[in-house]
């Protein structure tokens, strides 16, 4: 008698704590609808962008070539051709590159004696290369008949090196140049350059200075 | 009359022309329509002809008109107003400006963070490689604030001889946090040393080379470094002895 009443008081107990399982079951889940209604409804249909400044299109870098003319102490003005590449930093400072040749003629010398060869036709190779950091001096409008356009004129100064008669010479290098900017990728450059640097080629050590003028263009990236 | 073939090939190459000209038209168009809008909430912002302080200011554009960014050269940036009126704003004016759905926008200007956070380092350093001027031109890559890799190229220039050497180093900052941030260094290398032609003729030499190194960060301003070094080679010559050769240099560095 009494394990029957225990059966039903347990059977009782079960029912009950499953009866209560499933109440605070349903419970739950009718708990949820209620904080769906909280819930914004309509979701405002907005774009959203996030600005930053890698998504715009940025153009530091400046690749350019030139010709022009240098002067190789004791071997005469030669034509030169180069590039360079550039990278603007600031709005007044910038870094660059340039690597040049040319090829020295005969010293007065040779052509006043007519059979003398001082350099042989390989010696007479002359490639720089130059690390330089400039400055826009001025920046400002140019004026062309009616039309105004952007224009820098800047300083530079770079050291490098230059291989002339089969030897490396370092080499500081100082100028002036002139950007004219008729579009904003592109720039038409007017540039003047000393390159020192300490020669032996003609038997004593000497500082020479070898003067260059050019005229390039160059285009941003 | 060209052989069948070549006009072939000739028309196979006219077009991937014509392709690579319609992606590069078709890419245009893309960026077109992608260029970032922002509003104006400053009371008004300056437009300059070009991109430097130095140009003239030829348009001003009012609170709550709608600019296009089209394209950044150093701190400026070239916009395009509602009635097509195109000139170039510093980053400082654009500041203060909203996206279209009125949140503040991030036109961040490079600081002492950037220098502390930065990924890339390009630089150019010259000084004196036992007796020689030497030029050095280097590339880093920061695998994590304290720690990078390094490739440089240098030319040492003597009276009796020119090196080139090409080195790769791994650094340690343990002070990136620094606006004068020293660095230890460990690398090696190759260098190729080649005697002066005025002298008397003797072979050039190719040889490895191990290097310590020390040296200082100092942060300029905006993307300048200053750096210092002081660096020690040993060269694994071919003959008895190997060559120990000490190089101090300083210079300039721009990082990204």
């Amino acid at each position: 008698m009494e394990s029957r009443l225990c059966r039903l008081f347990l059977t009782g107990a079960h029912t009950t704590f499953l009866a209560l399982l499933m109440l605070s079951m349903t419970d739950i889940h009718a708990a949820e609808p209620l904080e769906k209604k909280t819930e914004q409804i309509i979701l405002p249909e907005l774009e959203r962008r996030e600005i930053k400044q890698a998504a715009i299109d940025a153009e530091d870098f400046e690749f350019g070539i030139f010709a022009g003319a240098l002067s190789i102490e004791d071997f005469g003005v030669n034509a030169s051709v180069g590039a360079r590449l550039t990278y603007h930093v600031t709005e007044d400072f910038f870094t660059e590159l340039s690597v040049g040749v040319s090829k020295a003629s005969e010293t007065s010398y040779e052509a006043l004696l007519g059979n003398v060869q001082l350099l042989s036709d390989d010696e007479r190779d002359y490639i720089y290369y130059n690390l330089a950091l400039g400055y826009n001096l001025f920046s400002g409008e140019a004026f062309f008949g009616k039309s105004a356009f952007n224009s820098d004129l800047y300083l530079i100064a770079g050291i490098g090196n230059t291989n002339f008669a089969n030897d490396d010479h370092f080499t500081w290098s100082i100028g002036a140049g002139y950007r004219f900017i008729p579009k904003d990728w592109y720039a038409i450059h007017i540039d003047f350059r000393d390159h020192i640097f300490n020669s032996d080629i003609l038997g004593a050590d000497k500082q020479t200075h070898n003067l260059e003028i050019n005229a390039g263009i160059s285009f941003f990236f | 009359m060209l052989p069948k073939r070549q006009t072939n090939e000739i028309m196979r190459i006219v077009f991937f022309c014509l392709l690579v000209l319609q992606a590069l038209a078709s890419g245009q168009a893309r960026a077109e329509e992608t260029y970032l809008e922002v509003i104006v909430s400053d009371p008004y912002i300056e437009m300059h002809t070009g991109p430097a302080s130095g140009y003239p200011v030829t348009h001003v554009i009012e609170r709550g008109e709608k600019i296009k960014v089209l394209i950044r050269k150093t701190d400026w940036y070239k916009v395009r107003t509602r009635k097509n009126k195109e000139g170039w704003v510093h980053r400082n004016e654009l500041r203060q400006t909203l996206t279209l759905d009125g949140r503040k926008t991030k036109f961040r200007d490079v600081s002492i963070e950037g220098y502390r956070n930065r990924d890339w380092e390009i630089g150019l350093l010259s000084g004196d490689f036992e007796g020689a001027a030497s030029v050095t031109l280097y590339g880093t890559y920061y695998l994590t604030p304290t720690l990078s890799t390094e490739l440089s190229g240098t030319h040492a220039i003597g009276n009796f001889s020119s090196s080139v050497m090409a080195n790769v180093r791994i650094a340690a900052h343990p002070f990136p946090e620094w606006r004068v941030s020293p660095f230890f260094a460990l690398g090696a290398g190759y260098i190729k040393t080649e005697p002066d032609a005025t002298l008397v003729r003797t072979v050039d030499r190719d040889d490895p080379v191990a290097n310590v190194s020390i040296g200082t960060h100092i942060y300029l301003t905006k993307r300048f470094i200053f750096r210092l070094e002081y660096n020690n080679y040993k060269i694994f010559t071919s003959r008895n002895d190997n060559e120990e050769v000490e190089e101090w240099k300083a210079g300039f560095a721009v990082f990204f």
